[in-house]
């Protein structure tokens, strides 16, 4: 008989709060109104805030709630922090923008934190359900996000698209999910890592439900071959949407994919060792030969993204320690790199109008030095020059391939990211020796400039910082893999 | 026997229905065929047992989705012609996936093999079905066990409505409603004015 | 397949529909075969009050219907959540009825959402 100790839920006190915070705003903004927009913003962040309070309370405990689907140790500890944080900035950096764009609608921060509740709940997931579930429940306010600024063709073509897109990777997910139940009798995944051991060669019927589960998730972080979206819903939605999603669902998914794949199916790494191998180069090529011919700015940065998932995923294809710290590295890097890009992209304003393409940078470094500064720095940590912050991210990613024995993924990582390097240099030659027709407005949006300036201050500095953080990503990865 | 002539009579029928969803001429004739399709998924439900989903399919998916369905395919007002238009590019690309897919399942198939002990790691077990209805087993784990999933759910459907009426929702300006507590506050001073008027002079 | 007594439950739901679709079949047939055709293009020419038809059958309908579908779809998926709900309270006890009511309880707060918003409303 289940009772209410029997569930213990304590473990799920942050999301508990979270869910319940967002259900408190909403009825608070219907009363208030768009006017309230400013204040539900505001509190959503207060909430993000006490919520990764609560969580740093777990951080010690690792512990199964809900019968096992849910559970919490430092890793999602860590995690979910990194993702409170980046949700954070991503809802401070759209108060200004939302309004000047005319999107500001009440419902708009308190979607975010329900997504936000539902990445927390990926990074939590225990079970193939409880999995699906957490990524509906992430997924479904992005869909309505992307497509917010519903008079705008652009912005509900990038809704309808990431939705229908996004509902045949869910298919594809469940698909698989279907196909692992069948084969193991159980969806937790402790239960499915046992039944796993207790088998010498893995059947058939197992190996295709991982590949279509790894198929749903590649979606989620946008790796080749399922980065079909990326370009168009970057494109489409509002800036600020863009922003959140370039910054921390990929985050969460990426979390869960370690967990999926180091936990679960730790067992049968061999398999889906070749699978992530593919992705992870073909992201890696893709992200950075597709950005080469861009001329959107979003554009751009979504091609970009998918060339930081690839990196990202080479750490994970090692499958070890190294690997996984590695990719934690490199997400919580790639995070405020984004953070600080797209602060630049929302502050790109001419004449009240908002503009987003590179061209329109030209000459920005004569006119305002200090966001081409940092636009600089954290173009050159993207692109990996070092000491920046981006250069620690790649080192401990292609140094785990190469102790992995992944040479020639290691080699791919490298040759792309020095044709990445041709493309971040190139928006870095237009602000510097292009002289402007037009100059960009200054806009007095003190959030996305602090973000900006902070973003590219963290780039600059990350190499005496970069000690402490790894010893915490490293505690994490090892409790993870303990278990 | 008469049980395996059902369930091929649902089969055929599911199956043919699904075929007309998608070449039938006229989308409206495409969501007729689609609730054909849903009424014969629930008698294959009912065939394996599954009573409750059954019944909701033939609630929801008939009764909800159908008729959303229908409303979505008036609202865009699609002509005959142009939901064909891309019909022959794309047949090609839909059958060569179908084709995996299909390629998948009987790979799975003949490669089957179940891990030890997999039946037994079942968490529930669908009970004797004379001796726990269907839809009672179901109400037994629900709502305790599988707790977890099941308000997470709850917050999803939440995220729906929001989402339904953040997208689609437009008041339009000048609309006069009927608000019955002002109306009843009203009194006589807001709404009479009376006026002295002079013969000859008319009200300025 | 499994041999399950209750498909018996189900046997009249079966002869029911074999008679609707052998009525349905009939009804049609029958009409067909008995009927006289003798079909003239006057005879079979549309006739609206004696005007051709102006537009199509399907007019384009206001995309409130389309709110109101899936609003009624969110709300019959909770109906649906209570059938098991309340056939099985009696086992689960205090805990199922507890965990139901903080269910509605998310979904009246979405209730109450779209109340004040004005999304039940036919203006």
């Amino acid at each position: 008989m289940v009772t209410f100790e029997s569930l213990n839920f304590s473990p799920a006190i942050p999301e508990i709060f979270l869910a319940v915070m967002g259900m408190i705003l909403l009825i608070f903004g219907v009363f208030r109104g768009d006017k309230g927009f400013r204040l539900v913003c505001w509190f959503t962040v207060f909430s993000f805030a006490l919520a990764a309070v609560l969580l740093l309370h777990l951080a010690d405990i690792s512990s199964l709630a809900f019968g096992g689907m849910f559970v919490t140790e430092s890793f999602a500890v860590v995690m979910k922090v990194i993702v409170l944080t980046g949700a954070s900035i991503a809802v401070l950096m759209s108060m200004q923008y939302a309004q000047r764009e005319k999107i500001a609608r009440f419902e708009y921060p308190v979607l975010m934190l329900f997504s936000t509740l539902g990445m927390m709940l990926m990074l939590s997931a225990n079970d193939l359900m409880a999995l699906y579930l957490a990524i509906e429940l992430q997924s479904l306010p992005l869909y309505v996000l992307a497509a917010l600024n519903r008079d705008n063709l652009k912005s509900s073509e990038a809704g309808v698209k990431y939705f229908t897109l996004g509902a045949l990777s869910s298919g594809l997910l469940l698909y698989g999910c279907s196909m692992v139940y069948g084969f193991s009798g159980t969806t937790n995944f402790n239960d499915i890592a046992i039944a796993l051991s207790a088998m010498e060669t893995p059947s058939a019927g197992l190996v295709t439900g991982l590949v279509f589960i790894l198929a749903g998730l590649a979606f989620k972080v946008s790796a080749v071959p399922f980065h079909m979206w990326t370009p168009d819903v970057y494109e489409g939605a509002p800036s600020s949407v863009t922003a959140f999603f370039a910054m921390v669902p990929k985050v969460a998914a990426m979390g869960l994919l370690v967990r999926v794949t180091m936990g679960a199916f730790g067992g049968i790494a061999e398999q889906w060792q070749q699978v992530l191998w593919l992705m992870a180069a073909a992201s890696a090529l893709l992200g950075a030969f597709a950005a080469l011919r861009q001329t959107n700015i979003k554009r751009l940065m979504a091609y970009s993204s998918i060339g930081h998932m690839g990196y990202a995923l080479i750490g994970l294809t090692a499958a070890s320690i190294d690997g996984v710290r590695g990719l934690m590295l490199y997400m919580t890097i790639y995070m405020f790199m984004s953070a600080g890009v797209f602060a630049v992209i929302l502050l790109m304003v001419r004449k009240g109008q908002q503009v987003e393409e590179i061209d329109d940078l030209a000459g920005l470094a004569k006119y305002n030095p200090v966001m081409a500064v940092c636009l600089a720095v954290l173009l050159f940590s993207m692109a990996g020059i070092p000491p920046l912050a981006g250069f620690f991210g790649k080192l401990f990613v292609f140094q785990a391939a190469i102790s992995g024995g992944f040479y020639w993924l290691a080699i791919i990582g490298v040759l792309s990211s020095v044709v990445a390097a041709y493309y971040y240099l190139r928006i870095i030659r237009i602000m510097y020796f292009d002289t402007a027709e037009n100059e960009l407005d200054r806009v007095e949006d003190t959030p996305s400039l602090f973000m900006m300036r902070g973003t590219a201050f963290l780039a600059v500095i990350f190499a005496l910082i970069i000690w402490p953080l790894f010893h915490v990503l490293h505690e994490a990865v090892e409790r993870l893999l303990a278990i | 026997m008469v049980e395996a002539l059902i369930f091929y009579m649902f089969a055929f029928v599911l199956i043919a229905s699904a075929v007309m969803v998608v070449v039938s001429r006229n989308p409206v004739h495409s969501v007729l065929f689609l609730v054909m399709a849903f009424f014969n998924t629930a008698g294959l439900f009912v065939l394996l047992g599954a009573e409750f989903i059954a019944m909701m399919l033939v609630i929801v998916y008939v009764g909800a989705v159908a008729v959303l369905f229908l409303f979505v395919v008036m609202m865009l007002e699609i002509g005959k012609v142009s939901m064909k238009e891309g019909m022959v590019t794309y047949l090609p690309v839909g059958l060569f996936v179908g084709l995996v897919l299909l390629a998948e399942l009987v790979f799975v198939y003949l490669g089957w093999e179940m891990a030890e002990g997999a039946a037994d790691r079942r968490l529930f077990p669908t009970p004797d079905a004379s001796e726990v209805a269907n839809t009672h087993a179901l109400g037994q784990i629900i709502y305790t066990h599988n707790v977890y999933l099941f308000q997470i759910s709850g917050l999803i459907l939440l995220v729906a409505m929001i989402g339904a009426i953040v997208l689609s929702l437009r008041t339009r300006p000048g609309v006069r409603k009927q608000d019955i507590a002002d109306q009843l506050d009203r009194r006589r001073e807001d709404a009479v004015e009376l006026h002295k008027v002079e013969s000859g002079a008319g009200i300025k | 397949m499994m041999d399950h007594a209750f498909l018996q439950d189900y046997l009249p739901i079966l002869i029911f529909l074999m008679i609707a679709g052998g009525m349905a079949v009939l009804a049609v047939l029958a009409s067909w075969l008995v009927g006289r055709q003798n079909p003239d293009p006057e005879k079979i020419s549309s006739y609206e009050c004696g005007f051709e038809p102006f537009a199509e059958t399907q007019g384009k309908f206001d995309v409130r219907f389309y709110l109101v579908a899936i609003l009624f779809i969110i709300f019959d998926l909770e109906i649906a959540f209570l059938f098991p709900w309340a056939v099985s309270l009696g086992y689960t006890g205090a805990f199922g009825f507890w965990s139901m009511v903080v269910f509605l309880g998310i979904l009246t707060v979405g209730f109450i959402y779209e109340w004040k918003k004005g999304a039940l409303e036919w203006e």
